[in-house]
């Protein structure tokens, strides 16, 4: 390709090139190492933008270094700011939803027309009648096993017979509501964020602001209600087979008659426990709720987002499930529910 | 560089605005974190006109179509949409306004557990106080209009996508919208599924007289439904003409935007 000539330094200037093809830049490299072999030195120089691009993708520019300053060092103070600011916006924005939430269901409650019922009762069925079986089957092996439990140790003292009553107030004032509430949330709040989530990343959310209509009132306000009409239901039931899970060990390993049992957890259970437990359902169900749809409301970013959305509204639900009923707790002991 | 056609698009309309604009953009500015995705637009949509916005992914035609119906609130600048601004007016006003604007979305965004015709007739369910009877006419009507009559009970699962974004159509056009937001009316589509939704939008701006805004960056779609044509580059408007001006033009963004085939 290069003709036999002086040899020296060539220096090819292509400041004036404004586009190149890939061919054109193939032919260049190959001129520069003919000159090479040829023992003459050869160079590009002055190559701007694209053309400069495309011969940096073949390795024929060297890649001018960056212009810009390295990232600067952030300092702990920094850090700890950066982390308070972010805390605090995420608390404002909770402090949003839920006033979103206060205002939506006051509107909800002045002009109970404008809910979606028919939705309310399709979300109860799915969510609460549907969600029967599991309940009852976890919530009657946890009084069973609790029975179980609790049996080796008070038939040391003889006093078998207070299984009824640990059983029963374990079960009616606390698992049974936690329990319910924690295959709800896996149940439940997972399908509501991922229902949600789903809605919003193929724009159905935006869709019914553009018509006119507001997401809270015709999404949120049905997984609402259906919640806090199902968990006490399902919390009632499950107290329900946690005392029966009690009572089948009581009765077939402890050689305890069922009338005895059945009145030991009378005397010991009373209507306040129940109530309490039922309190607790409601607020339960309000978390639950609040937390999926929130998650599922807030998703971005497609099937993945959808993904994140969902493991988070469940992990979260729960953490604020525990946290709520330990709260709970100790209120109840201090007002003596 | 070649000659350049209208480099900066700017405020001045063609006589033929003599109407205040429907649609008023000034000066909006709107960032997802650092990047710049409306940098100062201005735009004005008159009356009756349908306008394309061209331009390449990422330069904001969607966010722009978001900001007409208050999905998006700019950063900077103001939207006016029949001269109301609207991000100052109260939520019932906007609810009002929203309800003169139809916006076909990318897929349709059906809701999912109502079949056809409760998707349609949802807006009227929740707005109105028609009675059945009366929603079912409507809803049959619009159905029709779209080419889509005696599907009411299908789930919108079980549709084609051109099929979805028609029933999406009938339920913008439900509440007897004004104006019609499109958002990639072709995207997903066969070419000749895309060729009759274009037929069907240029069908509806002339029976029904109604102003359009499509997004779009297929050239056949300007060809059927363009009044005008803008195409927009790192948030802004490059250029701003008539359709016919617009692809015969030998601005180079918009030679290369097309293909280069003028035909």
């Amino acid at each position: 390709m290069v003709e036999d000539g002086p040899v020296g330094h060539y220096e090819l200037d292509l400041s004036g090139v404004r586009g190149m093809d890939g061919g054109s830049a193939a032919l260049l490299i190959q001129l520069i190492g003919d000159l090479r072999e040829r023992g003459a030195e050869g160079e590009i120089v002055g190559a701007t933008g694209k053309v400069r691009g495309l011969l940096e993708l073949y390795g024929a520019h060297p890649p001018k270094p960056s212009d810009k300053a390295p990232p600067a060092r952030v300092g702990l103070f920094e850090q700890v700011g950066a982390a308070v600011d972010d805390l605090l916006g995420k608390l404002g924005e909770a402090a949003d939803y839920i006033g979103t939430l206060v205002a939506e269901a006051r509107l909800a409650i002045r002009t109970p027309r404008t809910v979606p019922w028919g939705n309310v009762v399709r979300l109860a069925e799915r969510h609460g009648a549907d969600a029967l079986p599991i309940v009852a089957a976890i919530n009657f092996l946890v009084g069973l096993i609790l029975a179980f439990q609790a049996s080796g140790q008070l038939e040391r003292f003889g006093a078998e017979i207070l299984v009824a009553d640990l059983v029963g107030l374990s079960v009616v004032r606390e698992l049974g509501p936690l329990m319910t509430a924690i295959i709800v949330a896996g149940r439940s709040g997972a399908a509501f964020a991922a229902e949600l989530g789903t809605m919003r990343v193929s724009e159905e959310v935006d869709a019914l602001r553009t018509l006119g209509m507001s997401p809270y009132r015709f999404l949120v306000a049905p997984r609402f209600i259906a919640l806090i009409l199902t968990l006490p239901l399902l919390t009632l039931m499950a107290d329900g087979v946690g005392l029966l899970g009690g009572l089948v060990v009581g009765i077939y390993v402890l050689d305890l008659t069922l009338i005895s049992y059945w009145n030991e957890t009378l005397s010991a259970v009373g209507g306040l426990d129940i109530l309490g437990g039922l309190i607790k359902s409601v607020l339960f169900a309000m978390v639950i709720a609040a937390i999926a749809c929130q998650r599922g409301l807030a998703t971005s970013g497609g099937a993945e987002g959808v993904g994140r959305s969902t493991t988070s509204a469940v992990v979260t639900t729960i953490f604020h499930l525990v946290l709520l009923d330990a709260a709970l707790t100790w209120v109840f002991r201090i007002y003596g529910i | 560089m070649e000659e350049t056609t209208k480099p900066q698009a700017t405020t001045e309309r063609p006589a033929s605005g003599e109407a205040a604009p429907i649609i008023r953009f000034r000066g909006v500015h709107k960032s997802f974190g650092d990047k710049v995705i409306l940098d100062g637009l201005d735009l004005d949509v008159p009356e009756g006109q349908t306008l394309v916005i061209m331009g390449p992914s990422g330069t904001g035609k969607s966010v722009t179509l978001r900001h007409v119906i208050g999905l998006m609130q700019p950063d900077q600048g103001q939207v006016e949409v029949w001269g109301k601004d609207v991000n100052q007016i109260a939520r019932k006003e906007l609810v009002a306004l929203r309800k003169r604007i139809g916006y076909l979305f990318q897929d349709g965004a059906l809701i999912n557990w109502l079949n056809v015709g409760d998707n349609v007739a949802l807006p009227l369910r929740e707005n109105s106080k028609l009675d059945e009877a009366e929603i079912r006419e409507k809803v049959e009507h619009k159905l029709e209009l779209v080419h889509l009559p005696g599907i009411w009970d299908r789930m919108p699962g079980e549709l084609s996508g051109g099929m979805r974004k028609r029933v999406g159509l009938a339920r913008a056009l439900i509440t007897d919208a004004e104006l019609i937001l499109y958002d990639e009316p072709n995207a997903g589509l066969d070419p000749e599924m895309s060729g009759s939704i274009n037929q069907l939008i240029a069908e509806i701006a002339d029976t029904l007289g109604i102003t359009s805004v499509v997004v779009t960056h297929l050239q056949s779609c300007v060809r059927v439904v363009a009044d005008r044509v803008v195409l927009l580059e790192k948030g802004r408007l490059v250029v701003d003409l008539p359709r016919d001006e617009f692809l015969a033009s030998k601005h180079p963004r918009v030679r290369s935007f097309l293909g280069d085939d003028p035909d």
